[in-house]
């Protein structure tokens, strides 16, 4: 029920109503509102049990465990949230002189510090607001390196057919032509495909290692070789750092741009619409073109570093400087880990994702890389239980529904049919993952001797089956009387 | 897997007839809309647009991604299937007589690279998964 269905005539909220009258007078007379605007009309305990309701139908990882794959899901410490909202953060002005504002300035240098540490770039800038904008920065540095150079012959961006979607589609939105080439049997980049592909017009190849296949690409040093060889640059996908974390560091594979996810690896608030965070980080050749503000500290002193100092910076992507907020979460959660606890996030998610992929192996589940070891997460395949019981990876997903967990990421990575991407993130116990085992193989058997009751699920939800098509295609997002 | 004999078909999925007039109707094969599931939107070239083998030329969305379609020989787009700008689901139902556009082939040349259906059943099973 929407707040609008509970509106009456008449009944107000007093208590919210603004205490003093404001008015306004220079504004033109064609643009006051002559009717009153659409709004609810309810009392302050309908709002309260309206909303209080709907967050009691949300689906979260405060209440159930969310192996959303490629998402990395994990928990959020509180703490994080609690040191980000003091109030000396809360009520910073980011027009603030630095030297009021010498604190906040020291979390975020210490953060660019440990983002460079962990990831062996040379340089990282705090200000991209989201993945999708950390590509952006990053491939526009890649094409500024190359311009300044005067190498405009490179036109082309490699990109493999397992790749996230935003890849190819950040190479399109900085005039790239996409190379797209394949995976072979074992999930691994074709290298044959890589040699044909590259040459004087590649600018760069973006990866994600580990791949969203969930294997870590073994030949990426040769990779490495070979794009270098050819004049190009390697973009590094941080989707999946949380694998790697503190293990492997991308800089050491040869990579020269990266973007990493904080909301996934470094544990800030995502989902929903984030707000995300992504730094970049470079390495020494492309440090000239880095997005500004970054925090630089001299004489023990921190202050920002603008176009003034970094006059060839590819500019400003955000207001002030990225989402502070998260910045200072992922900050303290790093902080909280220390060295030593990053090891253990890169543990733990992989020993969570490869007891849970044998456990799901040994109940009957189909793995599609069942050669290899998998990184924090992994991917099962469902199509011979399609073909024997009509029951697809979106049945199984939605029956997961009734079942208490949200459902794993679905039909993506494209190149497995009916498959399921599987990340449990280091941060759930072994009794999660044995219960979420047990539901996942009575689904299996429902397939087999009920399958109608998977292929109707869900059944305990708010909302049934939606019609996916119906909402692809019909998009409505505005009440209407 | 339904492979019609009669037709020609591509390693990237599309089904293409030649007709006798010498013009060529193109579409995507079942197999291909099978694994895209419930289609949602379709997007097909103009007419008099110029086609090079390999282009890609056409955009299929369904729930689950989108797809880009290849032209499977140069030519020129002659005829287009409007009708599934608001019924692309003809293209689950059935797939053989739902075409995307007609092509001018502008060579003959192509026509040698394209696959009948024993070759195109070879490629479906060649696919690992």
């Amino acid at each position: 029920m929407l707040i609008f269905e509970h509106s009456r005539p008449g009944r107000r909220n007093y208590s919210q109503f603004p205490a003093t009258e404001t008015k306004i007078r220079n504004i033109p007379q064609n643009l006051v509102r002559k009717t009153p605007p659409l709004l609810p009309e309810v009392s302050e305990m309908d709002a309260v049990r309206h909303y209080t309701r709907l967050s009691q139908k949300n689906f979260s990882i405060d209440t159930e465990f969310y192996p959303l794959g490629s998402c990395t899901m994990k928990y959020n410490p509180r703490v994080c949230n609690s040191l980000a909202m003091l109030p000396q953060f809360l009520a910073r002005h980011p027009l603030a002189p630095e030297d009021t504002g010498q604190g906040y300035l020291a979390c975020m240098y210490e953060l660019q510090e440990i983002l460079k540490d962990v990831t062996g770039m040379a340089s990282v800038s705090l200000t991209p607001m989201a993945g999708a904008q950390g590509e952006l920065i990053g491939v526009s540095m890649i094409r500024a390196y190359h311009e300044s150079r005067g190498d405009h012959a490179r036109t082309e961006i490699i990109v493999p057919d397992a790749a996230h979607g935003t890849n190819p589609a950040t190479a399109v939105m900085c005039g790239y032509k996409v190379m797209e080439i394949s995976t072979d049997k074992e999930g691994d980049v074709d290298m044959d495909a890589l040699k044909a592909a590259v040459g004087p017009q590649t600018a760069g190849l973006m990866l994600t290692n580990p791949s969203t296949l969930g294997v870590f690409e073994k030949n990426i040093t040769e990779m490495s070789r070979i794009v270098h060889k050819a004049g190009g640059l390697l973009y590094y996908d941080g989707a999946n750092l949380n694998a790697i974390l503190g293990k492997v560091k991308p800089g050491d594979m040869g990579f020269d741009v990266i973007h990493i996810n904080l909301h996934k690896t470094f544990s800030t608030p995502h989902g929903g619409g984030g707000p995300g965070s992504a730094p970049v980080g470079v390495a020494k050749r492309l440090f000239p073109f880095i997005p500004v503000p970054i925090v630089g500290l001299e004489k023990g002193k921190y202050r920002w570093l603008t176009e003034k100092e970094i006059p060839q910076s590819i500019g400003r992507f955000s207001a002030y400087m990225g989402n502070s907020g998260v910045l200072l979460r992922a900050y303290i959660y790093a902080r909280l880990l220390g060295a030593e606890g990053m090891h253990r996030v890169a543990e733990f998610a992989t020993l969570n994702a490869n007891y849970l992929m044998t456990e799901l192996r040994k109940v009957g589940f189909e793995i599609a890389y069942p050669t290899r070891r998998a990184s924090h997460e992994f991917i099962i395949t469902l199509k011979n239980l399609k073909e024997k019981t009509g029951v697809t990876a979106m049945n199984v997903a939605k029956r997961l529904l009734d079942k208490g967990y949200h459902a794993p990421t679905t039909y993506f990575p494209l190149l497995v049919p009916e498959c399921l991407l599987i990340e449990p993130a280091e941060t759930e116990s072994k009794e999660t993952l044995d219960a979420f085992v047990v539901s996942m193989k009575e689904i299996m058997t429902e397939a087999h001797t009920q399958p109608e009751i998977v292929k109707g699920a869900p059944h305990t939800t708010p909302v049934r089956k939606l019609d996916d098509v119906k909402a692809a295609r019909e998009l409505d997002l505005t009440w209407k009387q | 897997m339904n492979i019609p004999t009669h037709l020609k078909y591509t390693k990237s999925h599309e089904w293409i007839r030649l007709e006798e007039d010498g013009t060529a109707t193109i579409g995507i094969t079942h197999h291909a809309q099978d694994l895209l599931g419930d289609m949602v939107f379709v997007e097909i070239p103009q007419v008099g647009r110029q086609l090079k083998q390999g282009e890609e030329c056409a955009v299929v969305e369904s729930v689950k991604a989108a797809a880009d379609v290849y032209a499977p020989i140069s030519g020129e787009v002659i005829a287009t299937n409007s009708e599934l700008e608001s019924a692309p689901e003809k293209i689950n139902q059935d797939t053989y007589l739902a075409w995307l556009y007609k092509l001018k082939p502008s060579t003959t040349d192509d026509l040698s690279k394209l696959l009948d259906a024993t070759e195109y059943q070879k490629v479906l099973e060649n696919e690992t998964h």
